[in-house]
């Protein structure tokens, strides 16, 4: 179990916060979506539930046990624009096995061709380049991941591919799934439950 | 459309470049070593001569052959140039590595150096850098050493500072890789590019400050047949008509600076993954 518990996070003391006293459960299996305006949040509450940024207040446990901040993180985060998320100076084969080896399954389920790994990163669309970042994230110790708007950028066609791909490999290996997105018909799509903790307080 | 069997590709065209870079050179050390004494032997017989066949770029008042003045003089600014550009990037390297990883108070600080060092009129600093060594090669490698490092230390505090925020610094920390993994994948990949064309971009400024130091007369002694040297001794006979002593020389040296400069553009567009394979 994914927990983030009375979770709060600021820029800077100068800075109110982002968001307060917020409580998450997200279960193995269980996929999860949040949607709500820009600028309220949702990216930097991903940050810190995959320990990009340390909380402000509050804590994330997993499995009951705080998030430790070195080694291998069981909560991944997966970006919106992949380019970003990729060393430029690096050969595709090369960030591919920064997290680990992938299987042979995996780079078959994703659909990763072997003559993509002696390329730069600028050399792929996005959508390549985003299962690359994809297969990275899905190491054996792996437990959650959290899409922050990760096919926004990408055509129906691409998102509807990869979505099914994500939603197979979550089902097998039984992976909580956070889905940040604008797209409220991908959330219904998508998830069995909804969070818009960020789209109450702007009705106000 | 037809297709020129001997064009070449983009990273062929600049392998080719850099390579006739290097040989350029080669050529200056090579020529220097096996012209010898040379270019100290004064020969009075051929005083004077305009650039000809046997004296591509004439003889001065001494008799002595321009050519081999010429190469020699580019070999001592080519030494004093490699010595100062390497102890100026290091230097940077050092303060861009320190400003961008200790904190805030030495970034403040080198920040604030470069700014100084920026704002100081080069050649001032020079001059009185030079002096204060004492003058000779010695003086002219520190200073120029001295005053060049700014540009190259915000580059690489820039890049150093850019990398630490980017996202996949962050993943792969994320992915459990420990701080020295990290810098030696994801940071000396990017900073080794940025100091070795910055490195030999300052070849050039170095070559040239060198020469200019030495033509005011607070560089080498008079004795060292330097680029500088040849300019200065040459400013005396240019009204008696005796143009190559200026213009050879000068040429030479503006021409050898030049090609460093297309050396350190070419060596940048073969490190850079997004110009490599054009």
């Amino acid at each position: 179990m994914l927990e983030a518990k009375t979770l709060a996070y600021r820029y800077g003391k100068q800075c109110s916060w982002l968001f307060d006293d917020l409580d998450l459960q997200i279960a193995p299996g269980e996929i999860v979506g949040m949607s709500g305006p820009s600028g309220r949040g949702k990216s930097t509450l991903a940050k810190v539930l995959a320990g990009y940024l340390p909380p402000g207040r509050g804590s994330v446990m997993i499995g009951g046990r705080p998030l430790q901040g070195s080694g291998h993180c069981p909560v991944q985060l997966l970006f919106q624009h992949p380019e970003l998320a990729v060393n430029p100076r690096w050969k595709v084969g090369k960030i591919l096995q920064e997290g680990e080896e992938p299987t042979a399954d995996l780079c078959k389920d994703l659909g990763l061709e072997p003559a993509w790994f002696d390329r730069y990163p600028h050399e792929l669309s996005g959508g390549e380049l985003q299962r690359i970042c994809l297969a990275r994230a899905l190491s054996s110790g792996t437990r959650y991941l959290l899409c922050d708007e990760m096919t926004s950028m990408l055509d129906a066609l691409t998102q509807a591919h990869i979505w099914q791909i994500i939603l197979d490999i979550a089902r097998s290996r039984r992976l909580g799934l956070l889905v940040i997105s604008h797209d409220t018909t991908l959330i219904t799509r998508l998830c069995s439950r909804n969070i818009s903790y960020f789209g109450d307080t702007v009705n106000h | 459309m037809t297709i020129n069997p001997l064009a070449l590709d983009r990273r062929t065209r600049t392998m080719m470049v850099i390579l006739g870079c290097l040989i350029l050179f080669s050529a200056i050390f090579l020529g220097a070593w096996l012209y010898g004494e040379q270019g100290q032997v004064t020969n009075l017989a051929l005083r004077k001569l305009p650039p000809g066949w046997d004296q591509p770029f004439g003889t001065d008042w001494l008799g002595r052959d321009m050519f081999a003045r010429t190469i020699k003089g580019l070999r001592i600014s080519l030494e004093i140039g490699l010595a100062a550009a390497t102890c100026s990037a290091v230097i940077a390297l050092l303060l861009g590595l320190a400003a961008a990883t200790m904190g805030r108070i030495v970034d403040v600080a080198v920040t604030w150096l470069c700014d100084v060092g920026m704002a100081t009129p080069h050649l001032v600093l020079l001059i009185l850098i030079s002096f204060a060594c004492g003058g000779g090669a010695k003086g002219v490698i520190i200073a120029v050493a001295a005053s060049h490092w700014p540009a190259l230390t915000r580059v690489i505090r820039a890049e150093v500072m850019q990398l630490r925020t980017s996202d996949y610094i962050k993943l792969s920390h994320r992915l459990g890789k420990s701080p020295a993994w990290i810098a030696r994948h994801h940071f000396l990949p990017h900073v080794v590019p940025q100091f070795l064309v910055g490195l030999l971009l300052l070849f050039p400024h170095a070559i040239l400050h060198a020469a200019g130091l030495t033509f005011l007369g607070f560089g080498m002694s008079p004795h060292t047949p330097e680029i500088g040297t040849l300019l200065a001794e040459s400013m005396r006979y240019l009204t008696t008509g005796m143009w190559w002593l200026a213009v050879a020389p000068g040429l030479a040296l503006v021409l050898s600076a030049m090609t460093f400069d297309v050396l350190g553009n070419n060596v940048r567009a073969l490190l850079d993954p997004k110009t490599l394979r054009e």
